[in-house]
């Protein structure tokens, strides 16, 4: 026996240095998963309470601050834009918007990103080079430049944001699925499939991709944030969503040229902005201590 | 004595290399010679123990014959069939008839997956083997078999203890009848009391089943217990095989007999004090093996041929074959 | 040799808090080491044989584990009521430990001779040269060839058996009255296990030091301690002299033991391996804990705890904790 340093593991204890303290990072789990939840469930019942119409224009209720009785006596909770469209009514459909972004990114971004994790940790040799190298170049190219480029190319739209930062967030998808596909495939576990006969495909899916899960699904929280954070900084900029969608990102700008008279317009949005994205850091940075340590680093 | 046949498994000069990369632009800059031209045989229901320290390649002997590592020559006979030349279809059919039961029964058991999962894998690979509806009644026959409560077929491998794991390992190893299972190191890690029972369950197994193994292990004792044949392996290469018998009461190699003076005896006290063969240094890199006799190196009886002169693994001294110059017999390290 | 032990370990009892619950990895073992002698801990996983070196070095990994009661007496003083400054003191220059695992107690970016001579710097303030030449002498010592170049090797370019070596000239540094080595070749090759053994045995009379071999491995100490304490399930089971313990087993776990060694000579028989599994240490059972696993056991075992008894009709020092060890006594082929 290669006795270990508390020589209790062969009885099924589980090490007692996760113990004394609980599970790591219970409370932040619990604070971001609450917050996400706010966030999602208005984003999803929200528009349907406070309706948004995008063209209506009411110049009588322009730049109303908060808490100000409307002209067909609604009250603006969080004020009015330059045009007298409700902010609370805008910002629930933003943060449908960026919701649904943030997700469609993470999709497309991990997918691409652990397709090719798998094929350059599970193959190795040449092929890991040329898609490491591809990273790399990936990584060292700006990504607002690359949003500018392709939304010169193909105009400003939500698909065109989606496919701007999928490109530019695959990489660290696919660097932790290669770490997790490189360290799996020398598990002796995964050399007894191989000796009862399963092929490549089968030992991908069977033995390699669901030790992929668990850092994915980490990174894909920490990620989202930035993802979020990126597409209302491509909409502040005008190359992200087009100016009719009243995404996060669209209304900050909006309200850029009203920040002396009517501050809320730019700084509300910014505030539930930021305090997503904190949110989804620290659960993102709270799962990763809990299940994967190894990767604090990114 | 068994009737002269076909041996089960004949291995022919076999080599296995690895690439030697650079560390800064990962070009092969050299080669390894784990294995570098061994031969044995092993008879249906026979087994061969293969004993070394680490870095004799006797692992790598393994993991060439069920194919986790390429074989660079040589070829490895199965019933007849030559291993490294067969197409790939066939190649699934003979493999599955040779199984290994891995060291680390921790590590070689999917932890995401029940006992049930690990062993019906092997038949949702080959689907002639089991049909589906027969996998839960013999996953419990199989696991009776092994000697482990076949109602825990639903339970993860965490769930076990050591030698339990091992057990599980010995069933995935069986669930595709095998003829010939590689035990590499399959008591090892082990605690002696447990290490004990996997032995029994083992030699009961080679008899009910009618199996032969390979069984490498770096322990004399436990291979001297288990072994009709054995075969000393020492950088890559066989150094000296005999009957079980004969290999521990009249080895001839110096390495052989340095390896036997050096095994711990619980009970030192009941024989004639044994002289230990300390031999110094250590194992040389495979990636350059010193020339002539491999050993050399290390031996108290190395002449210039040894350096020149690489030793045959012949029959010496009217006994068995050993690849030494100076081959000589010596009876008292072992008592026997 | 006096008769005073060196080192007096009494009822030592050492508590792990698990996520399952509280785990007693030492229950109560006692046991001494004498000035000069070689006493082998000997047990199977579980056995608590390494959590009785740790606390015997306070290196108790903190704060899961902890002890909480018995004494660890060192030549007089109680190690577990000094204060940490004391007992790291006395870690440092009179009790010295060598682990199983040479590579990962070694810093791997320290040359060896620094680390080696780091042990007079810290300790005797020797100067570098000092020190240096200290180091190249010890290294010599425990048998480390061409010592002059190696010393500004750095640890990985060592082998296994090499690096086992190391560690044990650093320990060797401060010419420590007690060593403790835990599973020192249990990582190693056979043939160097051997000398391993062989220098520490010869190191060991050279010093006369006392020496504390811990293992699963029953031969690997048989030709070099003195005694032998047995542990199984955080209880010392069996000791005494270790021929007499090898050679007439008053515990059934010990000829258990014995019956599960496959023998390198003699006739080959079907080895009488012990039943079941090792112990659970969330779920032991009432009484002796290994009853479940015990041919001898009866109702009393489930009972009562069988305490450390001198073994019925055996020479004195020979002590063991069954209900039965007079019919495990006679019973033994």
């Amino acid at each position: 026996m290669t006795s270990t340093d508390l020589d209790l593991t062969t009885t099924a204890v589980p090490r007692p240095a996760t113990s004394t303290r609980g599970r790591a990072g219970s409370a932040r789990i619990r604070f971001g998963l609450a917050v996400i939840i706010v966030y999602v469930v208005a984003a999803a019942i929200g528009p349907w309470l406070v309706r948004f119409d995008p063209v209506a224009t009411r110049t009588q209720d322009r730049l109303k601050p908060p808490g100000s009785r409307l002209s067909d006596g609604s009250l603006a909770i969080l004020g009015t834009d330059q045009v007298g469209q409700d902010l609370l009514a805008q910002m629930l459909q933003g943060a449908r918007i960026s919701i649904a972004v943030g997700l469609a990114t993470l999709l497309l971004a991990g997918t691409i990103g652990v397709t090719v994790g798998l094929a350059a940790g599970y193959f190795g040799g040449w092929l890991d080079s040329v898609l490491m190298r591809l990273a790399d170049i990936q990584l060292a190219f700006p990504s607002i430049l690359l949003a500018i480029f392709i939304a010169a190319l193909l105009g400003p739209s939500v698909v065109n944001v989606v496919i701007v930062l999928a490109v530019s967030n695959w990489v660290t998808f696919a660097r932790v699925t290669r770490g997790q596909a490189l360290t799996t495939r020398r598990r002796e576990f995964v050399d007894a499939s191989r000796t009862l006969g399963a092929g490549t495909w089968r030992l991908i899916r069977r033995c390699v991709l669901p030790a992929c899960i668990a850092p994915v699904l980490v990174v894909a929280t920490v990620e989202i944030g930035h993802v979020i954070l990126a597409e209302a900084s491509l909409s502040f900029l005008g190359l992200g969503t087009p100016a009719s969608t009243p995404s996060w990102g669209v209304t900050i700008a909006n309200g850029r040229n009203y920040l002396a008279d009517a501050w809320w317009i730019s700084t509300v949005p910014g505030i539930a902005l930021a305090f997503l994205v904190v949110s989804l850091g620290v659960l993102g940075d709270a799962l990763r201590d809990r299940y994967d340590p190894r990767l604090r680093s990114l | 004595m068994p009737p002269e046949t076909t041996p089960l498994l004949q291995v022919r000069d076999l080599h296995t290399t690895f690439p030697l990369r650079s560390a800064l632009l990962r070009r092969t800059v050299g080669h390894v010679q784990a294995v570098a031209g061994v031969s044995f045989d092993i008879p249906a229901g026979g087994t061969l123990g293969l004993v070394g320290e680490s870095g004799s390649g006797k692992s790598t002997v393994a993991r060439t014959i069920v194919g986790l590592e390429k074989c660079a020559a040589g070829s490895i006979l199965f019933e007849g069939e030559d291993l490294t030349s067969l197409p790939p279809a066939r190649m699934r059919q003979v493999r599955r008839q040779l199984q290994m039961i891995f060291q680390d029964p921790y590590a070689s058991l999917n932890p995401r997956a029940t006992v049930e999962q690990i062993i019906t894998e092997a038949w949702e690979i080959h689907p002639d083997v089991v049909p589906r509806d027969r996998f839960k009644p013999e996953v419990r026959e199989l696991l009776e078999r092994v000697g482990l409560n076949p109602d825990h077929a639903a339970r993860y491998p965490h769930q076990f203890s050591g030698g339990q794991r091992q057990r599980i390992g010995i069933a995935r190893a069986l669930a595709l009848r095998p003829k010939l299972v590689i035990c590499d190191e399959a008591v090892s890690a082990l605690d002696v009391s447990v290490q004990a029972q996997v032995l029994n369950l083992l030699a009961e197994l080679r008899e009910d089943l009618g199996l032969a193994y390979l069984f490498i292990a770096h322990d004399l004792s436990v291979v001297r217990h288990i072994s009709d044949q054995v075969a000393v392996m020492y950088l890559g290469r066989i150094v000296e095989t005999a009957s079980q018998q004969e290999l521990f009461a009249e080895p001839v190699h110096p390495y052989t007999q340095a390896l036997l003076s050096a095994v711990p005896d619980p009970l030192p006290w009941a024989r004639p004090p044994r002289t230990p063969i300390i031999i110094g240094g250590d194992v040389p890199s495979p990636a350059d093996p010193p020339s002539g006799c491999r050993f050399r190196t290390r031996c108290w009886k190395a002449q210039d041929v040894c350096a020149t002169e690489d030793p045959a693994l012949e029959p010496r001294l009217g006994l068995h074959p050993a690849a030494c110059h100076f081959a000589e017999r010596r009876t008292e390290l072992v008592v026997g | 040799m006096t008769s005073e032990p060196l080192l007096s370990v009494r009822d030592l009892r050492v508590e792990f808090s698990t996520s399952a619950g509280v785990v007693t990895a030492v229950d109560g073992a006692s046991f001494d080491v004498r000035r000069g002698e070689t006493v082998a801990l000997l047990g199977e996983s579980g056995s608590g044989k390494s959590v009785t070196a740790q606390a015997m070095l306070g290196i108790i990994p903190k704060p899961a584990g902890r002890v909480t009661g018995g004494s660890i007496e060192y030549d007089g003083r109680d190690l577990l009521a000094l204060p940490a400054t004391a007992t790291r003191e006395l870690r440092g220059r009179e009790i010295a430990m060598v682990f199983q695992d040479p590579l990962s107690s070694l810093n791997p970016v320290f040359r060896v001779g620094a680390q080696i001579g780091e042990m007079f710097r810290k300790h005797r303030g020797a100067s570098r040269k000092e020190a240096r030449a200290e180091a190249l002498e010890l290294m010599r010592r425990v048998g480390i060839p061409a010592a002059e170049k190696r010393l500004d090797d750095y640890p990985h370019q060592f082998s296994g058996g090499m690096r086992q070596r190391v560690m044990i000239a650093m320990a060797l540094a401060l010419s420590p009255r007690l060593l403790i080595a835990d599973e020192p070749t249990t990582a190693l090759d056979v043939t160097v296990q051997a000398q391993i053994m062989d220098l520490l045995a010869r190191l060991q009379d050279e010093e006369g030091m006392s020496l504390v071999l811990i293992t699963h491995d029953l031969g690997v100490v048989a030709d070099v301690a003195d005694r032998v304490v047995l542990m199984y399930a955080g209880r010392v089971v069996e000791a005494g002299p270790i021929r007499e313990v090898y050679e007439h087993s008053a515990h059934p776990y010990t000829a258990g033991l014995m019956g599960s060694l496959p023998a390198i000579d003699g006739p080959r028989e079907r080895l009488t391996p012990i039943q079941g599994a090792p112990p659970d240490l969330l779920d032991l059972p009432s009484g002796c804990s290994f009853r479940p696993r015990c041919a001898f056991a009866s109702e009393r075992c489930a009972d009562e705890e069988p305490v450390l008894l001198g073994a019925p009709g055996r020479p004195a020092p020979h002590s063991s904790a069954c209900h039965h060890a007079g019919k495990v006594l006679t019973d033994a082929p």
